[in-house]
């Protein structure tokens, strides 16, 4: 039986119908705005390798970066051909601080991800797979956590956990290369954004559990684990990509936040530290410390916003047969 | 229809002590003895003896098994549950105060940014979106929704600090800081509209046009209804479920306050109050905030659903 179904795969395989990446891809192309904004988003993670590139060199060499070394004598400077945004308090390059700024923000992104997806994955697919004691006591749990004032506990999380980041001798080798306040704000903001992504799955999980293939796997004797991951996953995996870039914009805005409030980023020049600096220099009109943040997160933002609603569009079938119905 | 509003509302329960337990496990469990935050760094052993053994944080932290069985529960947590259910909140390491006093005075404040703030965004966004439903794919609707999205993109810290910049500090057109007369409340709320609206707009445009899909719209069309018609009385009315929905889980936000706003504007409400607490860890504070916070947020989510109930009857059979 087996041995049949595989035999029949490839022959299938080019006659089956365009996977739904394929779809949403044609569909992206001719989408004008989200082709900007993945325009947009590349030249960011051009900047963001870039960026890191530097970060590393430094660190590798043992040296201090070019960005953070201090030149008291051209501090405030206006903007000029050496330093295009100028430079701020210490005489650093905006523009440099603005790139590092960016790293900042994408390893954000990033770090929160590693707790927020397999957290939120995990726990929205044994939820919606197996059902009864199993999805009462997940669905208690996201629903306590979505029961506190969201920034509060952010706040809270990443309070305490600088706290102890700080305090704990285990922890210096990692805060050698992450930052601590990053650490701590990517933990805070972790363990409480997987919410969202948990209800999504486990809709999902719930729904799929009940069609013909899982049910065709189950007899065939396929064991569950096998289900939840080979199965079913590749079919609710895009939601996965979708949550992500609409949750990301949401990160870098609560970071500046963050750092206003004064745990954010201790070390490192992010776009939330260079904000706050600015908020001083502004009342001597230097204006270009905040301008340069705040353009700089503004078409990240943007673009991410757009292009996650032009890929939710795009690989959201349901939405569109609606709109060709009635459009 | 009894049973189900006794079920809903007991189901309030398990959720605020989760509640209380997330917040106790983050602030006394990971956070450590907050006796050596309270003390300082220059603390002696002795002071944060005294200190732990007055607000008894050197009793075990879920059951107390020294003294089992008789006074099993003498322990931090169960005392924290006991005090806040008895609505007991305790004292204010920094001010001595009862911080139920300090709630109640940061309350006012509080609601006189958040209620017209409410109030304000609630009638635009629907009031835009509406307008955006009804032009759909034209271009006034795409400019309000790349409007809102480009709105969305603007850390709202930028749009306070230039508030206060150009406005208050510049053209001297309101006060800039502070909470003494009602013009001290036009520029927070200006600003916090301008900083949410967006959202507003992109979320109730969604829900008009998630209505506007459905067959009872075709029908309508069908039948020669005007479009005009069909917006403000057949998708409006139903889109109203979720619009409603949306109103009453924001209210208890109400409460907690604008936690950016009141902070730039120094307005003494409940957001300043929790930010303060959280720094000088003020745990009777943080705890009794979030507490209230989260009651009402579960209360009023019943409420929700037990006005669905009412008006779906499919609902209580689940």
């Amino acid at each position: 039986m087996s041995a049949a179904l595989e035999q029949s795969a490839p022959g299938t395989a080019s006659a089956s119908p365009e996977g739904l990446w394929t779809i949403a891809w044609r569909q992206l192309r001719h989408n004008r705005l989200a082709m900007v904004c993945l325009a947009i988003l590349c030249v960011y993670t051009a900047t963001w390798l870039y960026a890191e590139g530097i970060y590393w060199t430094a660190k590798i060499r043992g040296i201090v970066p070019d960005y953070k070394i201090s030149h008291y004598e051209i501090r405030n400077a206006p903007p000029s051909a050496a330093h295009p945004l100028g430079t701020n308090f210490a005489g650093r390059d905006n523009l440099k601080q603005l790139i590092q700024g960016t790293r900042i923000a994408f390893e954000i992104g990033l770090l929160t991800s590693i707790i927020v997806i397999p957290l939120g994955f995990a726990l929205g697919a044994l939820a919606g797979y197996f059902g009864g004691k199993l999805d009462g006591a997940i669905v208690y749990l996201f629903s306590v956590v979505a029961s506190v004032p969201d920034i509060l506990l952010i706040m809270s999380i990443t309070y305490v956990t600088r706290a102890a980041v700080e305090r704990s001798a285990a922890m210096q080798s990692v805060t050698r290369y992450i930052d601590a306040g990053l650490l701590s704000i990517c933990v805070g903001m972790g363990f409480t954004g997987w919410v969202g992504l948990c209800r999504i799955i486990r809709g999902e999980y719930l729904k799929h559990r009940e069609r013909q293939y899982v049910l065709a796997a189950r007899s065939l004797g396929v064991g569950h684990g096998a289900i939840i991951f080979r199965h079913i996953m590749p079919n609710v995996s895009h939601l996965v990509i979708i949550n992500f870039s609409l949750r990301f914009p949401g990160l870098i805005l609560t970071e500046v936040v963050l750092s206003y409030l004064g745990i954010g980023i201790a070390n490192e020049p992010s776009w939330g530290t260079i904000i706050n600096d600015a908020k001083q220099r502004l009342w001597l009109g230097n204006w270009w410390e905040l301008a340069g943040a705040t353009v700089a997160m503004f078409f990240l933002v943007l673009a991410l916003n757009l292009f996650g609603d032009a890929l939710r569009d795009a690989l959201d079938p349901k939405l569109r047969i609606a709109e060709a119905k009635t459009g | 229809m009894i049973a189900y509003i006794i079920r809903r509302l007991l189901s309030v329960i398990p959720i605020t002590v989760g509640v209380i337990l997330i917040t106790f496990v983050v602030f006394r469990v990971i956070g450590g003895n907050p006796a050596y935050r309270i003390a300082g760094k220059n603390a002696t052993a002795a002071q944060i003896t005294q200190i732990s053994h007055e607000r008894g944080y050197d009793k075990p932290l879920f059951l107390n098994f020294h003294e089992f069985p008789r006074n099993v529960l003498d322990a931090q947590f169960p005392k924290l549950c006991g005090n806040l259910l008895r609505l007991d909140f305790g004292r204010s390491i920094v001010t001595r105060e009862r911080v139920s006093t300090m709630l109640r005075e940061g309350m006012g404040p509080s609601l006189c940014v958040t209620t017209p703030l409410f109030l304000i965004e609630l009638f635009l966004g629907v009031g835009l979106a509406l307008l955006a439903a009804y032009y759909r794919n034209t271009w006034i609707d795409h400019g309000l929704v790349l409007l809102s999205v480009m709105g969305m993109s603007i850390s709202s810290l930028v749009y306070i600090m230039l508030a206060q910049y150009w406005l208050a500090s510049v053209w001297r057109l309101f006060p800039v800081w502070g909470f003494e007369s009602p013009r001290y409340l036009i520029l927070p709320v200006l600003v916090g509209t301008i900083a949410g609206v967006g959202g507003e707009l992109r979320f109730y445009r969604t829900v008009m046009l998630d209505e506007m899909y459905q067959e009872y719209v075709r029908t309508a069309r069908a039948k020669g209804v005007s479009s005009r018609r069909i917006l403000f009385h057949h998708v409006l009315r139903n889109a109203l479920i979720p619009i409603l929905t949306n109103v009453i889980v924001a209210i208890p936000f109400l409460y907690t306050g604008a936690l950016l706003l009141e902070n730039f504007f120094g307005i003494p409400g409940l957001g300043r109050l929790t930010v303060m607490a959280l720094f000088n860890f003020d745990d009777d504070v943080v705890f009794a905030t979030t507490f209230i916070g989260s009651v009402l947020f579960v209360l009023f989510n019943a409420f929700t659903d037990i006005a669905y109930a009412w008006a779906d009857p499919r609902i209580r059979l689940q």
